[in-house]
């Protein structure tokens, strides 16, 4: 009768548990097959630890060329796009203007197309404009294109709980239009703009499908995966895989640990100074 | 400054960035049309014929594929949400101290790229692996069965991989949810069940507008999880454009397929949205305009 009570009172938690061990399922075993020491081409079948691949993750050489197109197109990608996306969240945000609702919709759109549209479309354009010659141009060009939309949503959200008084102090206190942008605004929407630019890398970085319509002969490290699924994925892909897991999750458990600290540092609310009126003000 | 200028500096701020999604999103849209009208091949180049037979022809031919298709993402979505919504609900209102960890493992997935974690189901379901035999062993698949190349390989990857977009959205809103709330519908006598149904479900609507659009358009044209973990059988539209496109180059016919898709997606949203009474996608803000 206990145990039936304990379980109807946290069944919405354990419900949520099995949710996520199934979402992280998968990374586990992508991690666990990088150490595996398949014994014919394919990697799907646990045969024996090693540690081989992890000793000499780089030496396919056609993997790490593709990895590092992918990063080269990524962090290109993220410049652009935060640029343009950053600029027309400014612009929506600050500005009441004639054809709002229209950029607006034309944000959304490509957001609410599927990615086998889009690279279709694209592969369309390329091909009957013969203007672009398809490869890393190709690439960046598509890679921005759909980075700029995530870059305003976020972006976007950041300067909508912005305090507009903080640039008219500045302009009173004698401040120009561009220096007042650089010494406040900028560094108040910072957080969103880096954000945007982390998100847009990922999604370059993660990108296959729009990728594969546009890429010519360049090859990504997804587009590497893809073409290597015929003839076996070499057990070093789930090292780099891995690798790359690592270094994201340590990088936001620093981010996470640190807006602890600061928020433990920074000022109380002050709602609750009102309430402890016995403490003195943290400064 | 002047106020031309002063008017003029938001289309300044736009002009890069929209004249982007213009020349690389609205225009390339327009030759895939146009280019779904043209007849010819590949060698002996495209001409205008006004084909609508394209259109026709590609419908009837491969409706199959574009019926399959909604239905598994119609099917990975429902899961989504089953799956999706106790977990957002335990973020928001159980998860206590353990709140930001547990929003850390839903993005998690991210982290690793989209082909690696299907791959990943590849194993998982592969013939020999451990998660199988179990199956068997609980009768739930038969002793000579297979679990890769079925639907509910496709659908339960389709469900995998789109999960985090439903819950998202969905912690967004129940987070947003006023708690006191729920604490009238209690102090009225409400039973929990009924707290939820007539309280919590509708004022998170527009959450569940968002999940719903944010999984169900990927997944209905997705072919990565058709191609990895289904067979023959399972192909959707997805796969049918890709390999038109990239294998094949029937290129009239590929556009004029991918057209449909993309008219049969904007249809069904309009329709959602207006049936759900909200501008989910472009967030809340929208809605105040």
């Amino acid at each position: 009768m206990k145990a039936w009570r304990w379980l109807r009172e946290n069944a919405v938690m354990i419900a949520g548990i099995l949710a996520l061990l199934y979402m992280l399922t998968p990374i586990f075993v992508i991690a666990l097959f990088s150490f595996n020491d398949p014994t014919g081409r394919y990697n799907f079948e646990w045969v024996g630890f090693t540690t081989q691949y992890w000793a000499h993750p780089f030496a396919i050489t056609e993997l790490t060329d593709a990895l590092l197109v992918s990063i080269r197109l990524a962090f290109f990608t993220a410049i652009g796009a935060t640029i343009l996306g950053t600029l027309i969240a400014i612009a929506l945000v600050r500005y009441q203007f004639f054809g709002r609702r229209a950029a607006n919709l034309l944000i959304v759109i490509p957001m609410a197309t599927p990615e086998v549209v889009i690279g279709a479309s694209l592969l369309s354009f390329f091909l009957t404009l013969d203007v672009f010659k398809l490869g890393f141009q190709t690439l960046l060009i598509a890679h921005i294109m759909f980075s700029v939309s995530f870059v305003v949503i976020v972006v976007r959200s950041r300067l909508i709980g912005f305090d507009r008084r903080l640039e008219e102090a500045a302009q009173d206190l004698g401040a120009n239009a561009l220096t007042t942008f650089r010494k406040v605004t900028l560094p108040l929407i910072a957080p969103g703009v880096v954000s945007a630019a982390l998100l847009s890398f990922a999604l370059s970085i993660d990108d296959f499908v729009i990728s594969n319509f546009n890429s010519g002969s360049t090859v990504t490290f997804p587009l590497y995966i893809f073409g290597a699924n015929q003839r076996g994925i070499p057990v070093q892909v789930n090292v780099i895989a891995t690798m790359l897991f690592a270094v994201t999750v340590i990088a936001m458990l620093v981010v996470i640990i640190q807006q602890r600290r600061a928020e433990k540092a920074s000022a109380m609310r002050p709602e609750e100074i009102a309430n402890k009126p016995a403490m003195s003000l943290p400064v | 400054m002047t106020s031309v200028r002063r008017r003029l500096v938001p289309y300044g701020l736009l002009a890069p960035g929209l004249i982007w999604l213009i020349v690389f999103f609205v225009i390339p849209m327009y030759y895939m049309g146009e280019l779904s009208l043209k007849t010819g091949t590949i060698e002996t180049g495209y001409q205008m014929s006004w084909a609508f037979s394209n259109y026709t022809d590609a419908i009837s031919q491969y409706s199959t594929q574009f019926f399959r298709a909604f239905y598994y993402a119609g099917v990975a979505t429902v899961l989504c949400l089953l799956i999706g919504y106790p977990l957002a609900y335990a973020i928001a209102f159980k998860a206590g101290r353990w709140k930001n960890l547990m929003l850390f493992a839903v993005v998690a997935p991210f982290f690793t790229t989209y082909l690696i974690r299907t791959i990943a189901w590849k194993t998982i379901l592969d013939d020999s692996s451990p998660a199988v035999s179990v199956l068997k062993t609980l009768h739930l698949v038969p002793q000579d069965g297979r679990v890769l190349a079925t639907s509910a390989a496709v659908i339960a990857g389709l469900t995998y991989n789109f999960l985090p977009f439903m819950v998202l959205p969905l912690f967004a809103a129940l987070e947003r949810l006023d708690r006191r709330l729920l604490e009238a519908g209690k102090d009225l006598y409400a039973s929990a069940t009924q707290t939820f149904l007539k309280v919590t479900l509708p004022i998170t609507m527009p959450g569940i507008v968002a999940g719903v659009l944010l999984t169900f358009i990927p997944a209905a044209g997705d072919y990565v999880n058709a191609t990895f973990l289904g067979g023959t059988n399972q192909a959707m539209i997805g796969n049918v454009i890709q390999s038109k496109y990239l294998v094949v180059r029937d290129y009239s016919e590929a556009a004029a397929l991918s057209f449909t898709l993309m008219a049969i997606i904007l249809v069904a949203l309009i329709i959602y949205i207006k049936f759900a009474g909200t501008g989910a996608l472009m967030g809340d803000e929208e809605e105040a305009e």
